[in-house]
């Protein structure tokens, strides 16, 4: 049987990298692979060659023994090739259907469309009501609309870059029902994903690439996560270990906080009640969308509330600003990178800046003190191992694990009494990941009080003490986390109740 | 075929590079235009950007115009420069600079002819203060319903400029002016006039304004915590907020101290080069100064060269029109050129240009 899509020594430079170098495999007709790597290992600009938004140096690709070489997506598509991107292109305030019509190159009218949408998320199980306005959907109903974008041109091979990161468990099990049907139509999948335990499920091959180099290939099912872990890195994992320990006083207490969005399509905080204590890690899961930012932005000051709804170390806190709570001792890393923990076009010596000018006494009468403030981002870049040249490069030019290590770095060498995350291991590759983990855990540790937003439900388990979950705005009562199952936590996610369990 | 590849970081040379870029590129295309004129493009060109300083003719007067010219216009190129970083856009400094020669003026005016040492810079003090509050109009708006600012100070402009008229035509109106709409004389007045320093160099009391201005801009924006905002503020909005940078008080600041320099700029020229308060007091300053700040790349250094260069524009231009009859006209196309091709080579800071050739298969 002649693969499918042949991929023979793809090379792709830029400037100081070798994103991709000599990469050469096939993968079947109706196969799902898996493509691995760490971030940085250069699987994005692998799949952008193949999609036609890059073209190689070097190397050929092979489609149905012809050869390969779209010149942009446009040309891919109309070769079968597919792709639903880790971040949506949708419009939020226009219909479903008006979205999928968007596009494609030659839409049918509304109402054929309409039918096609219906008849294919029917056949699929992507159940979706094409009517609907995408900013009132959640963010596994926005996927199934890129989906079923790239289903209605029959592809013959689907593209799917991080595709489970914001969905709830029972989510991604709709999902693979659907991918398994699709592969058994003979639909070839390329798959990306951090989440090797999905991996291991769903797909029959897997390519691991590292440093722009194919380094090995596996059957997912017949390794270990570790073990497919430790060939994307090359090196040993260590696993953060939680230590159970007794809390001390509450540090950060909200009290009946209630908050409506300013975003149109952001959810309001209801009657949010909480306190986090000395050495206590407390886990918050959902999905994203169900107030993650807006709780966030409560608790860093850049949204006011009323005084008395947050309180640190007994003071109403609710009216600060984000810099007189940095003083305080609480410190905040927002979940988008670029743009809102850190500033893209500025260097790193600057990003470091922006948080760490009050705590880490960065100004002098308000001159900047550009030595000390180097020496700071040094000292981030280094205790953190953050890949970068130097500390004068632009934060746009980390990778995202790597800046992601910057942020977190910046906000914990500050020595944050409670420490307030969103996403902190999102998109990010599982050796920095395990770092970021134990960074949050030492953190723990030494008394601090540690709140983690996340949608990675093991990660939670992980490292959390307590987990209580976000849902339309509404936070549950905290509930330990030894001995509580991601099924248990899946299902209050979906806002489905679990009274008895 | 050429192709647009994206620089992994902004090159810092195409900078620097871009500006001079675009000076050439209008060159080229003014040669043209005076070409399709029936001039001479050579020479208008040699009159336009080389007797200004080096005729010996005419050099001994237009030298001096040099630095009278290019300080208000380097002034509030400045002021501007802090809000463009912020993005927050005025574009009516031409109203700020007329209210503050109104208020400047007005305040001079009231004391005369009292002679007093203090009283020139209680004018300039009125002068900034004009202007800042003309500014803190699109402030208030913009931050209490959002109103954008680029319409409300532009349409600012023109009820400063009717205002002007109705000042002169009124309770400033000079009573020895046999009935023009002019105000008095500043010249006839010692204490508030803006005189030249040393004869037929040009300088004037507003030069060293704008030299200090070069200065503590520059400080404010490369050392200062100030300036680290507003560039934050610009460039990610939302990083700022997270920072602690309040979004309003941004605004308040950067519209007050375009407004504040623009006024005062504006009391320089009237009590100086221009003599006197009138509805011929407008000379555009506060547009041009627009071109300036970005020919000058927000930069306080840049916006300095900028301004001489656009300084020579004026006077080149005058020279042409003078010595080539070409329509008065063409030297705003010229500036027009100017910025157009600013912002057209712009994108070579982040983009490079690449032949397209193996990839086209």
């Amino acid at each position: 049987m002649t693969a499918l899509l042949s991929l023979s020594g793809l090379t792709k430079a830029y400037p100081g990298v070798i994103a991709n170098d000599d990469v050469s495999f096939d993968i079947e007709p109706g196969e799902i692979h898996a493509l691995l790597g760490e971030n940085g290992a250069g699987k994005s600009t692998l799949v952008k060659m193949i999609y036609g938004l890059v073209r190689p140096d070097s190397g050929t690709m092979m489609l149905h023994g012809e050869a390969f070489a779209p010149p942009e997506p446009r040309a891919a598509r109309a070769s079968g090739v597919a792709m639903v991107f880790q971040h949506f292109s949708l419009f939020d305030a226009l219909t479903v259907a008006e979205n999928i019509a968007l596009g494609m190159e030659n839409s049918p009218d509304t109402a054929d469309l309409t039918e096609q949408i219906i008849e294919v998320s029917g056949k699929y199980g992507l159940t979706i009501d094409p009517y609907r306005m995408v900013g009132d959907l959640s963010a596994g109903e926005r996927q199934r609309v890129e989906i079923v974008r790239c289903l209605l041109q029959n592809p013959k091979m689907l593209i799917m870059d991080e595709p489970t990161s914001v969905l709830t468990p029972q989510e991604v099990e709709v999902l693979f029902k659907t991918l398994r049907q699709l592969s058994d139509e003979g639909t070839s999948i390329l798959y990306i994903s951090h989440k090797l335990d999905e991996i291991k499920v769903l797909c029959e091959h897997a390519t691991i690439l590292r440093r722009g180099k194919v380094v090995g290939t596996c059957i997912p099912k017949d390794e270990t996560a570790k073990s497919m872990a430790e060939m994307m890195v090359g090196s040993k994992l260590r696993t953060p270990k939680k230590h159970y320990t007794r809390h001390g006083a509450a540090l950060l207490g909200l009290h009946n906080l209630w908050l409506k969005s300013k975003d149109p399509f952001g959810t309001s905080l209801k009657e949010i009640t909480f306190n986090l204590h000395e050495g206590e890690v407390l886990g918050v899961g959902g999905v994203a969308g169900n107030g993650q930012d807006e709780l966030m932005l409560a608790i860093s000051g850049e949204e006011l509330t009323p005084a008395h709804a947050i309180q640190f170390k007994g003071e109403d806190i609710g009216q600060l600003g984000p810099n007189p709570r940095r003083m305080r001792g609480l410190l905040t890393a927002p979940e988008e990178r670029l743009g809102h923990a850190a500033a893209p076009d500025m260097s790193l010596s600057e990003n470091a800046f922006l948080t760490g000018a009050i705590r880490q006494n960065l100004t002098h009468n308000g001159m900047i003190k550009t030595a000390a403030t180097r020496a700071f981002a040094r000292e981030i870049i280094e205790q953190f191992d953050v890949r970068t040249p130097g500390t004068e490069n632009d934060a746009r030019s980390l990778s995202g694990g790597n800046l992601q290590k910057f942020v977190i770095g910046r906000e914990i060498l500050q020595k944050p009494d409670v420490f307030v995350v969103n996403q902190p291991t999102w998109g990010v590759d599982a050796a920095a990941a395990a770092d970021i983990r134990h960074a949050i855990l030492e953190l723990a540790k030494n008394g601090a009080a540690v709140l983690v937003i996340s949608q990675d439900l093991d990660e939670l388990m992980e490292i959390s003490d307590n987990i209580a979950i976000l849902s339309e705005g509404t936070l549950s009562a905290p509930r330990p986390a030894k001995g509580i199952t991601v099924e248990q936590i899946g299902l209050m996610m979906g806002g489905t109740e679990v009274e008895h369990v | 075929m050429f192709k647009l590849e994206r620089r992994p970081t902004p090159s810092k040379a195409m900078v620097v590079l871009t500006p001079v870029l675009a000076v050439v590129l209008t060159m080229i295309a003014g040669g043209i235009l005076f070409a399709i004129l029936g001039k001479n493009p050579f020479e208008a060109i040699r009159i336009i950007f080389w007797d200004p300083l080096f005729n010996e003719v005419v050099a001994s007067y237009t030298r001096p115009q040099l630095l009278v010219k290019a300080a208000p216009l380097i002034t509030i190129a400045l002021g501007l420069s802090f809000g463009y970083r912020a993005n927050i856009w005025n574009i009516g400094a031409e109203g700020q600079f007329i209210m503050g020669a109104i208020a400047g003026g007005a305040v001079g005016l009231a004391f005369y002819p009292t002679e007093s040492v203090l009283i020139f810079p209680l004018m300039v003090l009125a002068g900034a203060i004009g202007g800042f509050l003309w500014a803190m109009i699109p402030a208030f708006l913009k931050i209490k319903f959002n109103a954008n600012e680029i319409l409300v100070s532009l349409m600012l402009v023109y009820v400063a400029i009717n205002f002007l008229g109705a000042m002169v035509t009124g309770p400033l109106r000079s009573p020895v002016g046999m009935n023009f709409p002019v105000s008095r004389n500043f010249n006839e007045y010692p204490s508030a006039y803006n005189g030249e320093l040393i004869a037929n160099t040009g300088l004037h009391m507003g030069i060293f304004v704008t030299l200090a201005a070069v200065i503590v801009s520059y400080i404010l924006l490369k050392h200062h915590i100030f300036g680290f905002q507003v560039r934050t503020a610009g460039q990610s909005p939302r990083a700022a907020k997270f920072s602690g940078v309040n979004p309003n008080i941004t605004i308040a600041i950067c519209l007050g101290i375009s407004g504040g320099l623009a006024g005062m700029a504006g009391l320089f020229e009237v009590t100086g080069p221009a003599g006197k308060l009138s509805t011929n007091f407008p000379l555009g300053y506060g547009f041009t100064a627009i071109i300036v700040a970005f020919l000058g790349r927000l930069n306080p250094i840049g916006i300095t060269f900028a301004g001489l260069l656009m300084a020579l524009t004026y006077i080149g231009g005058e020279l042409a029109q003078f010595q080539l009859s070409v329509p008065a006209a063409s030297i705003q196309v010229f500036q027009g050129m100017l910025l157009f091709f600013m912002l057209a080579v712009d994108i070579l800071v982040t983009f490079r240009i690449r032949l397209a050739s193996r990839e086209v298969a």
